[in-house]
C-alpha cells in the first residue's frame, strides 16, 4: 500500500506544482499511515533523489528520452503498470495541462474514482472524501470516492510545498520503448514568464485601461512583484492581450496569493474564475464598481494615477528607488 | 468524416449558485440553462467549421441527461450538427457519463470525438480522457486549435506558460477550448430546421459511478473591503508588506 504522486516536468526541470503534489502526498502518507512514492516518466537535468525533501520515500523513474514528448496514451499505461506493482491506493496528480490529459484516463482504465481539482487533504475519518471547486469558484463539493483504488488531481496553488530534509531512493524502471500514437511536433514557452496558474501575485487588467499600448505600469507592476499578467475577457477578445491571459469562468481559473485587478468591473463571469485568490486588490475609478465587493482591499482612482504611485511604493520597499 | 460533439447543459453564468436539500442539491429552481460555452463555441462550432470546408461530413451530438436537456440540445441543432443523441439518464458521475457515451461511440464510426475543455458547473476536465481512455484512441486535451489536412490532425494545445503543436491521425478525442473557433449565434433558419432534425433516445447502459457528491459549501464570505484613498495609494503596499504580508 502506498501513494504515488506524478512528477511534472518541462525543460528538464521541475515544476513548481510537482512539489506542491508531493508535499500533499506525503501528507496523505502520514494521515493514512502509509509510504508516499513517485513516478518520474522522462528525463530532468535535476536530481530526483532531492525530492526526497518533500517527504517521499522512492521514485520510480523511466529514463527515456522518448518520453519527454508526453504522449499521454503511453503515459497511462506506464503509470498504471507502476501504480499496480507498488499497490498504490491514491495517485496524485497536479490539476493542470499534465495532469488534465492523463489522470481521466487512468481513472478509466483503472476503474478507479477521480476528482480533479481538489483543493485540501481527503477526509480520510469516514470512506474517502475530497473537496473540489465547483461552479467555477463559485462553490465547493465534497466528493466520495467509492473504489478502493484512488486519484486526486490537486489545484495549482491549493496546497503549501512542506519541504524538510531527505532523500529519496531513485528506482530505475526498465521499459521496452514504445511507439507514441502523438507526435509533438513544437513547444512554445514564453521564456521568463511565470505560467499564470502558478503564479502567486497576478496583476490584471481591464476595459478600464483603454488599449494595448496602456498596458505597459500592469507589465512593470507585475515584473517588480514576480507576478503574472492577467487580463477581462474583453481584453482578450478585443486582442489587446493574448487569449492565454483571459481569466474567469471561460477563461483560465486562478487561485494566487494576491490577484491585483486594475480596470476590472467585476462582472459574475470575471468573479468566478478569481475569487478563490486569498487576497484581492482591486482599483477602479468608480466607486460603485462590484468588483469591490469581492475585494479585500480598494482604491476608488484612476489606474493612470495609481499604478505609478503603487509602482513607485514597491521599487522603494525592495530598495530599489 | 463523422464528428461526435458532446454537449452538456450547465446553470447560465449569471445564475444564483444556491444548494437545497441539506446543501445535497443544487438549487435548480428558476434557473436558466445554457450549452456549457467550451461546448457550445468551441467544440461544436469547430466541428460545423470542419462541415462547412467538407460538406460530406456528418455531426452527431450526444449528450447525456433527461427529457430536461431536450431544449439544449435543440439549441445546438440550431447552431449545426445533422443529428442528436441523447442518452436517458441522470449523469451521476464522469465516469458514468464517458462510459454511455464511450459506449454509443463505439459502433458508431466516428473519426474525431470533440468536447468541451470542461463544464462551467462541475469542473471536471475529465469526461474526454475517459471516453479516450474506454475507446483506447489518442487523446488531446485543451486543444486551442485544430487543423484537418487528410487523415491527419495538427493540434495545438496550451500548456503553462506556453503552447505544444502535435501532429496525430484520426480516430481521436479533443477537448476545446478559447482560440478553437470563434462563438457563433444560431439565426432564423438554424432555428427552423432544429426543429426537425432527429432527436434519438438511447437507453443508458449499466455503469456504475466511481465517485459520488455527497454535499456542497459555499465559500465564506468576504470580511469587507478596506478602502484607501487614491492619493495616498502607497498605503497599499505597505498594508500589503505588513498587514497581509505578501509581498
Ligand atoms: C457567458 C459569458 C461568459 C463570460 N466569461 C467571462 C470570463 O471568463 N472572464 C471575464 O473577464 N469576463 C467574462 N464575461 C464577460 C463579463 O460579463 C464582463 O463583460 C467582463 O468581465 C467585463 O470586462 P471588464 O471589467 O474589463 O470591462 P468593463 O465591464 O467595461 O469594465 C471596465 C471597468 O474599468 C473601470 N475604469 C475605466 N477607466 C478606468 C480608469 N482610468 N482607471 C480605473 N478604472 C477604470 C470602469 O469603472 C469599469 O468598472 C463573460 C460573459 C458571458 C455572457
Amino acid at each position: 500500500m502506498s501513494i504515488l504522486v506524478f512528477i511534472d516536468h518541462a525543460d528538464g526541470h521541475f515544476k513548481k506544482t510537482t512539489y506542491e503534489a508531493l508535499s500533499y502526498g506525503a501528507a496523505l502518507a502520514k494521515q493514512t499511515g502509509t509510504q508516499a512514492e513517485a513516478v518520474l516518466l522522462g528525463t530532468v537535468s535535476e536530481d530526483a533523489a532531492s525530492l526526497g525533501k518533500y517527504g517521499i520515500q522512492k521514485v520510480h523513474q523511466v529514463n527515456q528520452e522518448a518520453l519527454n514528448a508526453f504522449d499521454p496514451q503511453t503515459y497511462i499505461r506506464i503509470i498504471a503498470g507502476i501504480a499496480q506493482a507498488i499497490q498504490a491506493t491514491v495517485i496524485v496528480f497536479s490539476h493542470n495541462s499534465s495532469g488534465k490529459a492523463i489522470a481521466p484516463g487512468l481513472s478509466a482504465r483503472l476503474k478507479a474514482g477521480l476528482v480533479t481539482g481538489a483543493i485540501a487533504l481527503p477526509d480520510t475519518s469516514q470512506g474517502f472524501l475530497v473537496k473540489k471547486n465547483v461552479f467555477s469558484g463559485k462553490a465547493f463539493a465534497i466528493v466520495s470516492i467509492k473504489t478502493p483504488v484512488r486519484i486526486i488531481s490537486l489545484n495549482p496553488n491549493a496546497y503549501p510545498v512542506v519541504a524538510g530534509e531527505g532523500s529519496a531512493e531513485v528506482v530505475q524502471e526498465a521499459l521496452a520503448p514504445e511507439a507514441a500514437k502523438v507526435k509533438l511536433k513544437s513547444v512554445v514557452r514564453a521564456s521568463g514568464e511565470i505560467p499564470l496558474t502558478e503564479a502567486e501575485i497576478v496583476v490584471s487588467g481591464g476595459r478600464g485601461m483603454k488599449g494595448p499600448e496602456n498596458w505597459g505600469p500592469i507589465e512593470e507592476l507585475a515584473k517588480l512583484l514576480h507576478a503574472a499578467t492577467a487580463c477581462s475577457r474583453p481584453v482578450a477578445d478585443a486582442g489587446w492581450r493574448p487569449h492565454g491571459e483571459h481569466v474567469g469562468q471561460t477563461g483560465v481559473a486562478i487561485a494566487p496569493n494576491l490577484y491585483i485587478a486594475v480596470g476590472i468591473s467585476g462582472a459574475i463571469q470575471h468573479l468566478a474564475g478569481v475569487n478563490r485568490s486569498k487576497v484581492i486588490v482591486v482599483i477602479n475609478k468608480d466607486p460603485e464598481a462590484p468588483f469591490f465587493k469581492a475585494a479585500d482591499y480598494g482604491i476608488a482612482g484612476d489606474a493612470f494615477e495609481v499604478l505609478p504611485k503603487l509602482i513607485g511604493a514597491v521599487k522603494k520597499l525592495r530598495g530599489l528607488a | 468524416m463523422k464528428i461526435l460533439v458532446c454537449i452538456s447543459k450547465t446553470p447560465d453564468t449569471t445564475a444564483k449558485i444556491a444548494f437545497t436539500d441539506n446543501n445535497r442539491k443544487f438549487a435548480a429552481d428558476g434557473v436558466q440553462w445554457i450549452i456549457n460555452p467550451y461546448d457550445e463555441w468551441y467544440a461544436l462550432v469547430r466541428a460545423i467549421e470542419l462541415k462547412e470546408k467538407d460538406p460530406s461530413a456528418v455531426i452527431h451530438l450526444i449528450t447525456v441527461g433527461t427529457a430536461d436537456a431536450d431544449p439544449i440540445i435543440r439549441k445546438a441543432l440550431a447552431l449545426g450538427g445533422d443529428e442528436a443523441l441523447r442518452v436517458n439518464a441522470d449523469g451521476q458521475d464522469s465516469f458514468f457519463i464517458a462510459s454511455q457515451i464511450a459506449a454509443v461511440a463505439k459502433d458508431g464510426g466516428y473519426d474525431l470525438i470533440f468536447t468541451g475543455k470542461e463544464t462551467i458547473d462541475y469542473n471536471g476536465s475529465s469526461v474526454g480522457g475517459m471516453i479516450a481512455a474506454l475507446l483506447d484512441l489518442p487523446y488531446i486535451s485543451l486543444a486551442a486549435k485544430f487543423d484537418l489536412a487528410g487523415n491527419s490532425a495538427t493540434i495545438v494545445r496550451e500548456v503553462e506558460g506556453g503552447e505544444e503543436t502535435e501532429e496525430v491521425s484520426l480516430p481521436l478525442v479533443v477537448s476545446c477550448q478559447k482560440g478553437m473557433a470563434e462563438q457563433r449565434i444560431p439565426n432564423m433558419k438554424g432555428i427552423m430546421g432544429a426543429r426537425t432534425k432527429p432527436l434519438k433516445v438511447l437507453d443508458p447502459q449499466p455503469v456504475e459511478a466511481l465517485t459520488e457528491i455527497v454535499s456542497f459549501e459555499l465559500p465564506p464570505t468576504k470580511k469587507g473591503v478596506k478602502m484607501i484613498p487614491a492619493e495616498n495609494a502607497e498605503e497599499l503596499i505597505r498594508l500589503l508588506h505588513e498587514e497581509a504580508k505578501l509581498m
